[in-house]
């Protein structure tokens, strides 16, 4: 998720001169484009030592914090974008930081890897857990706790009262607006609260 | 082995006032300074000490191998806060008792030992000395101010007081004021010291005696609450001290932490003022930005410039991450720049001086930024 094209789709989304809050920023790459690319200023948070140290090293504020905890050190509206980028998968409360990611947000940003991508369909056909290069895990040693598809994201999204102003899919760092949901590795929505 | 540090003084005839309304004149700041500063003049680095630290921030004395600065371990050549690059500089405060003027000098309108007419000193006060101290070695604003636990918070009132002086603050294992229960500590500790008799009000100088049994208890207390549970159970855990036996005494050492606990107390009792203990926890209590805007911290820090990186220790009970948390809250509804680790390390408040890799090369990585910055980088 982190190559090149990708993080650029995903920065496309970010308005010019944002404040931005990146929950679970890994080495902070995507900050630091857009800091430099789109003039942006922010605040990633990250859980991992490591990611925290490349954070630091590469100049962009980060919060050491495990989301799991929730988002109680921001104000509401407090940031123009939160994004969570490859993040949702990971998170034991994913629904409640949805909402706090709405909350604390003018608007979010969810990328997280489509279950519905025709492989992965192809994979559970056959009878086996997918293992691609966008889930590259076995299924008992892997750190996606979370598995979800385009569609669920949407039913999710509709439950919790959010306005979707831009949904698509993406595969190999290119939008993929027709039949998303098979045709694409990874979801991406854009959506506002209420 | 470490470079050779220098220790230096500088006296200030004029008087200064301080936080409290009353002032002191003819008095002296000890200091150390490790690198060069630039020709632009902007790579001044303050490092600011806490409860019994010094100036002797790192490097050791000619001739005494073992007598590195406390903070050696990060401040040095090549070494996370690297004198190749900072000029660095460590002030003594006011009021302390390791070279600086303190109770145990005279007073210059009387010509008597100060002794419990020290008057009281704030972490503001600190600050304000610190500034002159600067001004006179031409050092208009810091690259960077850092400090650990009440160093940490003078760190933090630098960039409320001096907000121009200040381009970054490296704020370790502090908080934005005492709880109740450290105030707690702080007084059980004073109280050890106030009723010593050899305290005499703490006019001891004059009697030639030492409150050292005050000083002890002072000391012992202090050291439990450094350390952590876990890692004084890993350390000591119910050891005895001589075999197996209990010896059915209630005076004797019996266990391996009342002797550690004792003989750090012996130890502080012989080179710790008195009347600096109950001057510095004095300045630990009082400090609250907030106080003047109704408790509100984030309004406090309003006023703040610089760009921040603090970093807070799990098992430090005494300055908790909470309370690191608050201070990066409060920056965050101010929109200033702030970095935060949260470092998983067992040793309790003790983590700020000690080697951990993460700390470390946090803090590392932190300065390279400000060097990078201030070469005309990207930070």
């Amino acid at each position: 998720m982190s190559d090149h094209a990708t993080m650029q789709a995903i920065a496309r989304l970010v308005p010019q001169g944002a404040r931005v809050l990146d929950l679970g920023c890994g080495d902070g790459a995507l900050l630091d484009l857009l800091q430099r690319e789109r003039g942006c200023s922010g605040y990633g948070i990250e859980l991992a030592d490591a990611n925290v140290l490349a954070c630091v090293r590469r100049g962009v504020n980060v919060i050491q914090l495990n989301l799991d905890e929730g988002l109680a050190m921001f104000g509401d509206n407090s940031f123009d974008v939160v994004l969570q980028i490859d993040t949702l998968q990971h998170l034991r409360n994913a629904e409640v930081m949805l909402r706090e990611t709405a909350r604390v947000g003018q608007s979010g940003i969810v990328a997280f890897p489509n279950f519905a991508h025709w492989p992965n369909r192809l994979s559970v056909l056959r009878g086996r857990m997918p293992v691609t290069r966008r889930l590259p895990y076995q299924w008992y040693d892997t750190p996606n706790i979370r598995v979800g598809t385009y569609k669920d994201f949407e039913v999710l999204a509709y439950k919790n009262k959010l306005r979707i102003l831009d949904a698509f899919g993406l595969q190999d760092g290119r939008e993929v607006r027709w039949l998303p949901n098979a045709l694409a590795g990874t979801a991406v929505f854009r959506f506002e609260h209420d | 082995m470490s470079f050779i540090a220098t220790p230096q003084s500088m006296h200030f005839a004029e008087a200064l006032r301080l936080q409290s309304g009353a002032s002191i004149r003819d008095y002296t700041l000890a200091y150390e300074t490790y690198g060069e500063l630039n020709a632009a003049r902007d790579n001044a680095v303050l490092v600011c000490h806490a409860l019994n630290a010094s100036h002797h921030v790192a490097g050791v004395y000619e001739g005494q191998p073992k007598s590195e600065g406390w903070w050696d371990n990060m401040i040095g050549p090549g070494k996370p806060l690297d004198t190749n690059r900072f000029f660095v500089i460590g002030i003594n405060n006011l009021g302390s008792c390791f070279g600086s003027t303190g109770p145990m000098h005279k007073h210059p309108d009387t010509g008597e030992v100060y002794g419990a007419d020290f008057p009281v000193v704030t972490v503001e006060d600190w600050v304000n000395a610190q500034a002159l101290l600067l001004d006179r070695l031409g050092v208009a604003q810091l690259a960077a101010v850092m400090g650990g636990s009440l160093g940490g918070m003078q760190a933090l009132s630098w960039t409320l007081q001096y907000p121009e002086r200040v381009r970054h603050a490296v704020v370790v294992a502090s908080a934005p004021n005492l709880t109740a229960e450290n105030i707690a500590f702080n007084e059980v500790a004073r109280r050890a010291i106030v009723t010593d008799p050899d305290f005499h009000g703490g006019h001891f100088y004059r009697h030639g005696v030492i409150p050292q049994r005050g000083l002890r208890i002072a000391r012992m207390i202090g050291h439990i609450t450094y350390l952590s549970d876990d890692v004084m159970n890993e350390k000591f855990g119910r050891q005895l001290r001589e075999g197996m036996d209990l010896k059915y005494s209630t005076q004797d050492i019996e266990f391996q932490i009342e002797s550690y606990l004792r003989y750090q107390g012996d130890k502080f009792s012989e080179y710790f003022d008195a009347n600096t203990y109950l001057l510095i926890t004095r300045a630990l209590d009082y400090f609250d930005p907030a106080r003047r805007h109704g408790g509100n911290l984030a309004q406090a820090l309003a006023v703040a410039r610089a760009k921040f990186l603090l970093v807070s220790f799990s098992t430090d009970w005494r300055f908790s991450p909470q309370r690191s948390r608050e201070i990066v809250q409060a920056l965050l509804e101010n929109r200033r720049d702030v970095s935060y680790a949260e470092i998983d390390a067992p040793h309790g408040h003790d983590a700020f001086l000690l080697d951990d890799a993460r700390y470390m090369g946090v803090v590392r990585s932190y300065f390279d930024s400000i060097s990078k910055e201030l070469q005309g980088g990207q930070p």
